[in-house]
C-alpha cells in the first residue's frame, strides 16, 4: 500500500521528532492494543479464558510514552494494564496470547502468572507482581545501577493513581530525587481504583507530589498522543542529561470495568462512561493523522483487517500451544535446583 | 591464622568481595560515613567511595526494593537493615518480590541480592531492637537464609551469599559482634550455603542450634563433660535450605536431640527441624524431641529481669541438656 506524505499543514509530529511512519506506527499499535483487549473480553465471555484485566482508554498514553523512550536501551516497568506499552516495546500478540492462555511458551512467565504481569529480559521489560507499586523502587534501583555503571539509559515505570498512595511509590520517588536518578514515573490516572473514585483516593494532584521529592511533575492529557510523547521525551532528555527524575500524571479514563470479574455499573453510571468514551484518544489521533494527510479511511480498513488476522493467528497459536508440564511447577525456585530437575 | 571478632569477619567479607567484584556495593541507613550503628561497615566508604557504600534515605522498603532493582540489572547489592526489627516494612519486597523473581519469570530474571540484618537480644534493646525474625521469612521458597555463629562462618557465609545467584538473608547476631572471636583465614574462602557444621563431637545427646545460643551450648557442654555427659553439637549455619542430611546424621549419633533457638518456639525453625527428625528417624530416638526456645511473647522487654527471663543463658541450656541426657 502507498502512504500519502504529510501535507505540511499539520506537522506537529514532525516538529516533535516523529517521522510520518513512526506517527502511523504509534496509531497502529494503539489500535492493536484496543483490538487485543476487545478480543480478550470476547474470549472470556465465551469461556475460553478465565480472566481479563482491561486497558481500554489507556492505550494512547501508553503507546505514546513508549515511542518517546529509547527502545534499544531503556528499561521498562509496566503495570498490569499496559498492553499498549508492551506491544510498543516489542512484545507480540502471540506473546500476549500465550500469556492469556497460560502456556509454556509464554515469554512473560512460562504460564505461571496472571495475564498483564509482564516480563521479558530480552525486551528489558522487568518482571512484575500483583501487589501494586512494588515496581517503583525496582525502577529506581535499575536507574541507580545504570548510573553506577555509567550506562546512559532511563528506567520508565508506570502505575495507577490508586497505587500512587502506596508507600513504595513515595519511598521510590524520594530515593530517586535524592540521588537524581534517570527515572520517569508515569501515573496512568484512570480515575478509579477498582470501584473507588479518584476523590476518595486523592485530595490533590498526583503530579504535585513531585515538589516534595525535588523534581518536576506534570499533568498531561492522556488522550493526547503527541502531548504525552512530548512530555515523556522531555523527561527522558532531562534524565539523560543528569537532571534527575520526572513525575508525569497522564489523565485518562478507564472505559472498561476493572476486570472481567467486575460490574462497574454498581458504582458508576453508563452516562459517565459514555461521556468519557466520547473523549477516547484513539479516534482523535486517527483524525489528526487524516488531517495531516498521511492516513485515510482505506488505510484504516486495511489496518483493521491486518490486526484481525494477527489476532486470529495469535489466538489460535495461544490456544493450541501446550501447557507447561505439571512437574515444571518445581523448576526455577533457585538457580541450582537441579536436584528437582531444574536447570543446573 | 588471626583471631578476630565476629563483626570484623563480617566487615572483612564485605571488603574482600568489594575488592574482588566492582558490581558489589553496600546500601543502607548510616552505612557510609558513620560506618553503621554497630561499625559493621566502618572504613568501607573511605576505601570504596560514596557510590559503593551508599547512605540511603530512612525507608526500608526502598532499601530492599532499590537493591532488588539493582540486582535485576546485574549488580550484587548488599542491603543492610539496621536492625532486623526494622526489616518488616521491607517484607513485601522480600517475600513478594525478591523471593519470586526467578520463579515468576520462568528463570528469565534473577535477583542476586544479600540482605544483612542484625538479630537477637541481650543489649537492652527492648521489643524493637531485639527480635529474631527468621521464622517470618523461613518457609518462603526462593529465599536462602543463613545465620552464622563463628567468625569463620560469618565471613565465609557472607562471601558465599554475595556470590550466590539468588537472594540470601544474612542474619548476623548483634550480641556475637564483639563477644564471639575465632580464627579466620586471611585468604579467600567460602562456607557453602546449605551445610551444617559439627561444632563438637559427642555420644550422649545431640544439640542442634544456630547463632548466639551456640555460645551457651558450647559452655554448657564443657561443664557437662565433667558430669560425664558428652554432647554432640550441630551448628545449622544455614536455615534455608536446611541441611537435612546433616541434621539426621547428628541425631543418629546419639538418639537424643535438643533443638535450641532464641526466636520464639511456636512456628520457629526448630519446629521444622523437629518435623524432619520425626518424619525420618522416629524409631531411632531414645527420647522425645526437646526444644528450648524464646517464650511465645511478642518480643523481649527492656527491663533487666524481663530481658534475662526471656533470653537463653548457659544455665538454662545446661539444665535442658542434662534433662535430656537423664531421660
Amino acid at each position: 500500500m502507498t502512504q500519502p506524505a504529510s501535507t505540511g499543514q499539520n506537522v506537529r509530529h514532525l516538529e516533535l521528532g516523529l517521522s510520518d511512519e513512526q506517527a502511523i506506527d504509534m496509531y497502529a499499535t494503539m489500535v492493536t492494543a484496543r483490538k487485543f483487549d476487545e478480543r480478550m473480553l470476547l474470549l472470556q465471555r465465551a469461556g475460553k479464558i478465565n480472566f481479563h484485566v482491561s486497558g481500554v482508554g489507556q492505550e494512547v498514553a501508553q503507546v505514546a510514552a513508549a515511542y518517546a523512550l529509547d527502545r534499544d536501551t531503556d528499561y521498562y516497568l509496566p503495570y498490569y494494564r499496559d498492553y499498549g506499552f508492551v506491544l510498543a516495546v516489542g512484545m507480540t500478540l502471540r506473546d500476549l496470547l500465550l500469556s492469556v492462555f497460560a502456556k509454556a511458551e509464554d515469554p512473560n512467565s512460562g504460564g505461571r502468572q496472571m495475564p498483564g504481569h509482564f516480563g521479558s529480559k530480552k525486551l528489558r521489560i522487568v518482571t512484575g507482581s500483583s501487589p501494586v507499586t512494588t515496581q517503583v523502587p525496582h525502577a529506581v534501583g535499575i536507574a541507580l545501577a545504570a548510573k553506577m555503571k555509567k550506562n546512559p539509559l532511563v528506567s520508565f515505570v508506570t502505575f495507577g493513581e490508586g497505587s500512587s498512595n502506596q508507600g513504595d511509590f513515595h519511598e521510590g520517588c524520594n530515593f530517586a530525587g535524592v540521588h537524581k536518578l534517570p527515572v520517569i514515573f508515569m501515573c496512568e490516572n484512570n480515575q478509579y481504583a477498582i470501584s473507588v473514585p479518584i476523590h476518595k483516593q486523592l485530595a490533590a494532584k498526583v503530579s504535585d507530589r513531585a515538589l516534595g521529592y525535588g523534581f518536576p511533575g506534570f499533568q498531561v492529557d492522556g488522550n493526547d498522543a503527541l502531548e504525552v510523547f512530548r512530555v515523556v521525551k522531555e523527561a527522558r532528555e532531562r534524565a539523560i542529561a543528569g537532571d534527575g527524575p520526572t513525575l508525569i500524571e497522564a489523565l485518562m479514563y478507564r472505559i472498561s470495568p476493572h476486570s472481567t470479574s467486575d460490574n462497574d455499573l454498581a458504582y458508576r453510571t453508563k452516562e459517565e462512561v459514555d461521556l468519557n468514551r466520547a473523549k477516547d484518544g484513539i479516534p482523535k489521533y486517527k483524525q489528526y493523522l487524516i488531517d495531516s494527510g498521511i492516513w485515510t479511511e482505506e488505510l484504516d480498513a486495511e489496518l483493521h483487517t491486518k490486526i484481525r488476522k494477527l489476532l486470529d493467528d495469535a489466538t489460535e497459536y495461544g490456544d493450541k500451544a501446550p501447557f507447561p508440564t505439571p512437574e515444571s511447577t518445581m523448576l526455577h525456585v533457585y538457580a541450582d535446583d537441579a536436584e528437582q530437575g531444574g536447570k543446573g | 591464622m588471626a583471631v578476630i571478632e565476629y563483626i570484623d569477619a563480617i566487615r572483612k567479607a564485605m571488603k574482600e568481595e568489594m575488592d574482588r567484584d566492582e558490581d558489589v556495593f553496600v546500601l543502607g541507613e548510616d552505612v557510609g560515613i558513620k560506618g553503621g550503628v554497630f561499625t559493621t561497615t566502618k572504613g568501607l566508604q573511605e576505601q570504596f567511595g560514596e557510590d559503593r557504600v551508599l547512605d540511603t534515605p530512612l525507608a526500608e522498603s526502598a532499601i530492599a526494593g532499590v537493591a532488588i532493582g539493582a540486582a535485576m540489572y546485574g549488580m550484587k547489592p548488599i542491603a543492610e537493615m539496621q536492625y532486623s526489627d526494622f526489616m518488616f516494612p521491607a517484607t513485601n519486597q522480600i517475600i513478594s518480590e525478591a523471593a519470586k523473581i526467578r520463579y515468576r519469570s520462568n528463570n528469565d530474571w534473577t535477583c542476586p541480592l544479600v540482605i544483612r540484618a542484625p538479630i537477637g537480644g541481650g543489649i537492652f534493646g527492648g521489643l524493637y531492637h531485639s527480635q529474631c525474625p527468621e521464622s517470618v521469612f523461613f518457609g518462603t521458597p526462593g529465599l536462602k537464609i543463613v545465620a552464622p555463629y563463628r567468625p569463620y562462618d560469618a565471613k565465609g557465609l557472607l562471601k558465599a551469599a554475595v556470590r550466590d545467584p539468588d537472594p540470601v538473608l544474612y542474619f548476623e547476631n548483634k550480641k556475637c559482634y564483639k563477644l564471639i572471636t575465632g580464627e579466620v583465614p586471611d585468604d579467600d574462602y567460602i562456607v557453602p550455603i546449605g551445610k551444617a557444621n559439627v561444632l563438637r563431637e559427642g555420644d550422649d545427646i545431640t544439640v542442634i542450634s544456630y547463632s548466639m545460643p551456640l555460645h551457651f551450648v558450647e559452655q554448657a557442654a564443657a561443664d557437662l563433660e565433667s558430669e560425664g555427659i558428652s554432647a554432640h553439637i550441630l551448628d545449622l549455619r544455614t536455615l534455608q535450605p536446611l541441611d537435612k542430611e546433616g541434621i539426621l546424621e547428628a541425631v543418629r549419633k546419639t538418639g537424643k536431640v535438643l533443638i535450641i533457638h532464641e526466636d520464639n518456639k511456636t512456628g520457629g525453625v526448630g519446629a521444622e527441624v523437629s518435623a524432619i527428625i520425626a518424619e525420618e528417624l522416629l524409631y531411632e530416638l531414645d527420647a522425645p524431641i526437646m526444644r528450648l526456645c524464646g517464650p511465645d511473647v511478642p518480643a523481649m522487654p527492656i527491663n533487666p529481669p524481663g530481658e534475662k527471663f526471656f533470653l537463653l543463658n548457659k544455665e538454662k541450656v545446661k539444665e535442658a541438656m542434662r534433662q535430656l541426657a537423664l531421660y
